[in-house]
């Protein structure tokens, strides 16, 4: 019998072309995406050396970082983010790459648009010039972020130069209790292990909670495995991943999908196989999570109170824990519910698929957004709002107050318009805290869509369980 | 890209800890289509007021850093997302080497192509060095890659780990991909298998 191996050890494996002695190996890439931010200068690499795309077919584009989602008026925030977007749509031309701009009705987030359309596969390797690329694990890929030299070289050879990661078992038993969602988990998993607690490994998720979630649930986690450093997150495939691909466009067809499926099948740790490290989360301890530091692992349940810096040791950690509070303008020691909030943002790679904005819808229907807030809710794709759209959601939103607005990354990058004004508070649904990252002199607290929309009926830091 | 030589600089302290990417270039400077001018664009949030004036707090606007070719900051140095203007900033305002207790992996992976050397020192030697520097601004390190050792400023060594293979290619100035091209016939092979399944 051969040796047991992980789900990550099959998927590597299944994936190199050569290893040679001291060098990193070539890993064969099955899928590539990209986008209009990381992808300009690597096509220039490309010229220049007079390189073709070698695999045009095994490339899929899309806009999503720069593009505007006010629907009163889709206009791209300025000239130079105009002539990326247009460089994008030149390079797809000139190197035969299926491109969907804007307003293209299969356009969206990049880490939407993959899954739903049925690129992302089990078993696939797939890199794309984003960090939250580890998303598309939720099916069992290997995925990951790279940077714009590394596009060039997938764009040009369609392998990467690759050291084999270490393992990490993120175990996640029990069940969730009611109002905890996916992202109170991996909000739970950063404050655990720490922004850089994953630094070097691929994450597999494993555990009741987890074969419990939905397949948009696993991408919800998947997709921070990147705020606890993790290269990417994975989760074993299963029947409701099978569901979910089966008849989109891209999955495999007939008997091609029978043949897929008997493969896929296999992806899975094998028994006695070996992880480098294990953490494991009891999913029934866990209360809603929220952020208040300006970095993802700076999150606690919604009933404990504002850590302050004592409760480290070390004078650097002190300094940079009194640092993110200073910015935040909050204070060690006091709870966090209650806290006055200017704008939601329901949106991002994390959070705007259809089983988000439902339960976001739950809590506006039949309640208004509080005087004074700002709510923003942006869909994932145009398929997301199409779906969204067709069953009513959006008039929920709109008759709450709340703004419905076209697909795009939006306030979560806060580069195409949309962004907080100095000194604002935002409950949002994406993945980074980080100062400024939402405008500059923005404060940002971290949630799942159930709390966001409880603070923007509420205007305030609030426990959605208090509102059932 | 030109050969990675062994060089000698004072040193810009930042003592911050987990520094992001969004604040080493915030995403509003990334609508350019090519990677020159970013050294402008670094750690601007921090480097300027709300007026657009030099923030005179800030250590890289201190006249004791200009010219200065080595970074000194906190842990988890580059977290974060995966832009590689990280380190085109960086590199763009004359750095070349960053010291650190422990880098993000994408950003390490940027850094390493772009002629700019992420140095992961023992957290002792790295709090002491620290002090030092901002003791004395005028303190010089010296980096030598081909024997992988700092020089600090009292004259003491110490070592650090680097790939061997990223090693390589920046002491002798040649860029991973025209290995990578090299693979092409291997390339080729796989595909055959592979497309098949």
């Amino acid at each position: 019998m051969s040796q047991p191996k992980t789900l990550f050890e099959k998927v590597w494996e299944q994936h190199v072309v050569a290893q040679e002695e001291g060098c990193p190996a070539v890993l064969y890439i099955d899928l590539h995406l990209i986008h209009e931010v990381t992808s300009p200068q690597a096509f220039t690499g490309l010229r220049q050396r007079g390189l073709r795309v070698r695999r045009p077919d095994r490339t899929v584009a899309t806009m999503d970082h720069s593009t505007p989602t006010d629907p009163k008026r889709l206009e791209v925030v300025d000239d130079q983010a105009k002539a990326q977007l247009a460089q994008l749509v030149k390079n797809c031309e000139e190197f035969g790459i299926t491109c969907y701009p804007l307003g293209n009705p299969k356009n969206g987030i990049v880490h939407v648009v993959g899954p739903e359309r049925g690129l992302t596969q089990p078993g696939k390797t797939i890199v794309c010039g984003d960090s939250h690329t580890s998303t598309h694990g939720a099916f069992g890929a290997l995925a990951f972020g790279i940077g714009t030299s590394e596009v060039e070289h997938v764009l040009a050879t369609q392998c990467l130069l690759q050291h084999k990661p270490k393992t990490m078992e993120v175990r996640v038993e029990g069940r969730l209790g009611k109002c905890v969602t996916a992202k109170d988990i991996i909000l739970a998993l950063c404050a655990k292990i720490g922004t850089g607690g994953a630094t070097g490994y691929v994450i597999e998720y494993t555990g009741q909670a987890i074969r419990d979630l939905d397949i948009e649930g696993r991408m919800t986690v998947c997709n921070m495995s990147i705020e606890a450093g993790a290269r990417a997150g994975m989760i074993a495939p299963d029947e409701k991943t099978f569901e979910y691909l089966q008849g989109r466009e891209f999955a495999p067809k007939g008997e091609a999908w029978d043949r897929a499926v008997e493969r896929w099948k296999e992806l899975r740790t094998d028994e006695g196989a070996t992880y480098d490290r294990t953490v494991v989360i009891d999913a029934s301890k866990l209360e809603p999570m929220i952020t208040y530091g300006t970095n993802p692992g700076m999150g606690i349940g919604i009933s404990e109170t504002i850590p302050s810096a004592d409760i480290y040791e070390e004078e650097a950690l002190r300094a940079a824990h009194e640092k993110a509070l200073g910015y935040m303008g909050l204070e060690g020691g006091k709870p966090i519910a209650g806290h006055k909030v200017d704008v939601v943002f329901i949106g991002s790679c994390t959070n705007s698929r259809l089983p988000d904005l439902r339960a976001a819808a739950s809590i506006f229907a039949g309640r208004k957004v509080a005087e004074g807030v700002r709510v923003l809710v942006v869909p994932g794709s145009h398929d997301v709002k199409k779906a969204a759209e067709a069953e009513g959601l959006d008039r929920i939103f709109v008759e709450a107050g709340a703004e419905w607005r076209e697909p795009g990354c939006s306030m979560c990058i806060a580069m195409n318009g949309d962004n907080l004004e100095p000194g604002q508070y935002a409950v949002s649904t994406s993945n980074r805290n980080f100062e400024g990252r939402q405008g500059k002199g923005g404060r940002t607290f971290l949630a799942s869509p159930l709390m966001a929309a409880a603070a923007a009926v509420t205007g305030k830091v609030t426990d959605v369980r208090t509102l059932l | 890209m030109d050969k990675f030589t062994a060089f000698e600089s004072h040193v810009v302290p930042l003592p911050a800890e987990n520094v992001d990417t969004d604040q080493i270039i915030p995403a509003r400077f990334l609508k350019v289509t090519d990677k020159n001018g970013l050294g402008d664009a670094l750690f601007f949030d921090w480097r300027y007021l709300e007026d657009g004036s030099p923030n005179p707090k800030f250590v890289l606007n201190e006249p004791a850093s200009q010219g200065a070719k080595i970074l000194i900051a906190g842990d988890n140095f580059g977290c974060g997302s995966s832009r590689e203007h990280a380190p085109w900033a960086l590199t763009g305002w004359g750095l070349r080497a960053i010291l650190s207790t422990s880098f993000a992996d994408i950003f390490k992976n940027n850094a390493l192509k772009n002629g700019l050397l992420p140095i992961e020192l023992e957290p002792a030697v790295h709090a002491k060095l620290m002090r030092d520097v901002q003791a004395d601004r005028a303190a010089k390190v010296k980096v030598d890659l081909a024997d992988q050792s700092v020089t600090l400023p009292d004259g003491s060594k110490v070592t650090f780990q680097v790939d061997p293979f990223a090693k390589r290619c920046l002491l002798e100035g040649v860029d991973q991909l025209g290995y990578l091209l090299g693979f092409d016939e291997q390339i080729k092979a796989f595909e055959a298998r592979h497309d098949a399944l």
